[in-house]
């Protein structure tokens, strides 16, 4: 090999450990140059979602199944947390913990039944679940505060340092994002990530190679539950207020079409996915009252053209006119 | 080491198989031939736990796995292909053949989120025994390709690579040359041979009789869902119900 060769081989075999490097620095150094707060604001939603977006694409990615109701575990972690931190005056830290672990249980005992599904009837009965811890939060008010919200929930902080302003919130969201990021990058490059993506092309293949499917989708429904829940937990303490029009039955949809968008089983695509849905209203004031019909269309559009979603779909395609080349040149 | 006790199945009362009973020996390759419709699939199927007998016992190394789970039968050692082809096209070839090593690779989630040193070790190695599966296969040169691209020859032998890679205890092979020309025949053949000169126990469901009869140790012949010989290739060949349900139905396509 060349040197250059030698080069680009290095590069390509430590890819993903060099695109994580590049991405953490990028978003060290945001802040330096960025410190509109508007603007952090606006990547910091992103970061939240990214966070959700990543476990509900190992579930709708790898492990093959949809779930239309992923904001019901996102309203539940920051629920969860405003109730723990305000009412019950647990500190926020051991909160998170604690409301996570609740609703990976909850999860749980819902995953075991409605997993049973698939298709049409897991996306209805999802859809149902959010529809239900929707309702409960609007209406059980002495609890949650009822359709006027929830307010005064804490920073979190470290000792005498609080995230409290967006410079600050920078840094722990997408701490957070980074981490949940590599745990994903981690997973789908090991056996069970390969067993899940086995799972999503074909149960009675993936079966015959020895893996658990039914238990390898709660795990994973599990896994994204918890995502949502401390995606939920973050977003309660990053405010100080939630109300529960932000864990309806559209952010849940929204939530989907980030994943869409990033494309099926694509760990980074999550990321694109979320930051594209997140800013999309910001540059398209006009589409602000449209929003939802807009998000409509672009899932219905992506999934008529590319069904493996927009931009795994791209990659695909790229990848394999190049292989397609490829076999031609050899067979010349 | 395989043992078959008078299974049967029925799709919704119509039997597709009646009473089978046959061994598969160890370190032994068996052949499973017989007419379009005879049931051949289906018994694997039945093996492997994609669907469960209707009665009758199945043994593997002295254990009932009738009634097991398909995943739970795949990790006592049982691999296997499929006739109409199960590859997964959006994987590139090369982690096709590593998910034939999925119980291998740990099924800790929580240990793959981690990917401790020991965990990035072990991967490596399975990545070698996949690349090296690849090569006898003749397809490392395509390891990254999507799998989805590769002609049908190809991806046939990546199923064979996928399936031998875990070093299983038995081999289930349905129609692993069924629409491969001469050539790719011969290279699967050879591959076979090797597996079995190494000791591997195959059973094999195949069309092409001269390469079964060449190949096999045993013999056993399905018709309408009843075995109805078993013996070595000569015995088999030699054998009047065998030329009936073969021949017979030549006679009457002809
Ligand atoms: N899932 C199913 N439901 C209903 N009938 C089935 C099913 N699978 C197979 N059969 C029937 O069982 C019989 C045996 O089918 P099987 O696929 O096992 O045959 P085979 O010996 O593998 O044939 P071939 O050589 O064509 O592969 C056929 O009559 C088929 O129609
Ligand atoms: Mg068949």
């Amino acid at each position: 090999m060349t040197n250059k060769q030698k080069f680009f081989y290095f590069i390509y075999l430590h890819r993903t450990g060099l695109t994580v490097t590049g991405l953490s620095l990028a978003l060290l150094l945001f802040p330096v140059f960025e410190n509109n707060p508007y603007t952090l604001g606006l990547t910091n939603l992103i970061a939240i979602n990214a966070i959700i977006v990543l476990g509900l694409n190992l579930f709708i990615g790898y492990a093959g199944q949809i779930s239309l109701g992923h904001a019901a575990f996102f309203g539940l972690g920051a629920y969860g947390s405003a109730i723990a931190t305000v009412t019950y005056e647990i500190p926020p830290w051991p909160a998170m913990l604690l409301v996570a672990s609740i609703v990976a249980l909850v999860a749980l005992l819902i995953g075991i039944p409605i997993l049973r599904l698939s298709g049409h009837y897991l996306a209805m009965a999802t859809l149902g679940l959010n529809f239900v811890v929707h309702t409960v939060l609007l209406q059980w008010d002495e609890v949650t505060g009822g359709p006027s919200g929830f307010s005064g929930i804490p920073y979190l902080s470290f000792g005498n340092f609080q995230f409290d302003d967006e410079v600050r919130l920078h840094y722990l969201l997408w701490g957070f994002t980074l981490v949940s990021l590599l745990l994903c990058l981690n997973l789908v490059r090991s056996g069970v990530g390969r067993g899940l993506s086995a799972l999503a092309g074909d149960e009675v293949a993936a079966e015959a190679l020895g893996v658990n499917t039914r238990n390898a989708k709660i795990k994973i429904f599990v896994l994204s539950a918890v995502f949502a829940s401390v995606a939920g937990s973050l977003f309660a303490h990053c405010y100080s207020f939630v109300s529960p029009d932000s864990f309806g039955i559209f952010t849940s949809t929204d939530l989907v079409i980030m994943v869409v968008i990033g494309g099926m089983g694509s760990i980074w695509g999550s990321i694109f996915g979320a930051a594209l849905i997140t800013l999309l209203p910001e540059w398209m004031d006009i589409f602000e009252t449209y929003k939802d019909f807009v998000h409509g269309g672009i899932l219905v559009l992506v999934l008529m053209f590319l069904p493996q979603g927009l931009v795994t779909g791209l990659v695909e395609m790229v990848k394999i006119k190049l292989a397609l080349r490829r076999q031609k040149d050899a067979a010349a | 080491m395989l043992q078959l006790d008078q299974v049967s199945k029925n799709f919704g009362g119509l039997p597709a198989l009646s009473d089978v009973s046959f061994t598969v020996p160890k370190g032994k390759l068996t052949a499973l031939i017989g007419p379009n419709g005879a049931g051949k699939s289906t018994l694997i199927n039945c093996i492997t736990g994609v669907m469960k007998p209707s009665s009758g016992n199945i043994q593997f190394q002295q254990q009932k796995i009738e009634n097991l789970l398909a995943y739970k039968i795949s990790r006592l050692g049982i691999s296997r292909t499929f006739q109409n082809l199960k590859t997964f096209p959006r994987l590139t070839v090369l982690d096709n053949v590593l998910t034939g090593l999925t119980s291998e690779a740990g099924n800790s989630m929580l240990l793959a989120m981690l990917r401790l040193p020991d965990l990035r070790h072990r991967e490596r190695q399975l990545k070698l025994r996949a690349l090296e599966s690849l090569d006898r296969f003749g397809l490392a040169d395509k390891a990254n390709w999507p799998a989805g691209v590769l002609a049908y020859g190809d991806k046939k032998r990546v199923e064979l690579a996928r399936a031998t890679v875990g070093k299983p205890q038995l081999i289930l092979l349905d129609e692993p040359v069924a629409g491969l020309n001469a050539e790719e025949t011969a290279a699967v053949g050879e591959q076979l041979r090797l597996l079995r000169r190494t000791g591997h126990t195959m059973l094999l469901v195949e069309h092409d009789m001269d390469l079964v009869m060449e190949i096999a140790d045993q013999v056993v012949v399905l018709d309408s869902g009843k075995s109805i010989a078993t013996g070595t290739p000569d015995e088999v060949r030699r054998n009047p119900l065998v030329l009936e349900a073969y021949l017979g139905r030549m006679d009457a396509t002809a």
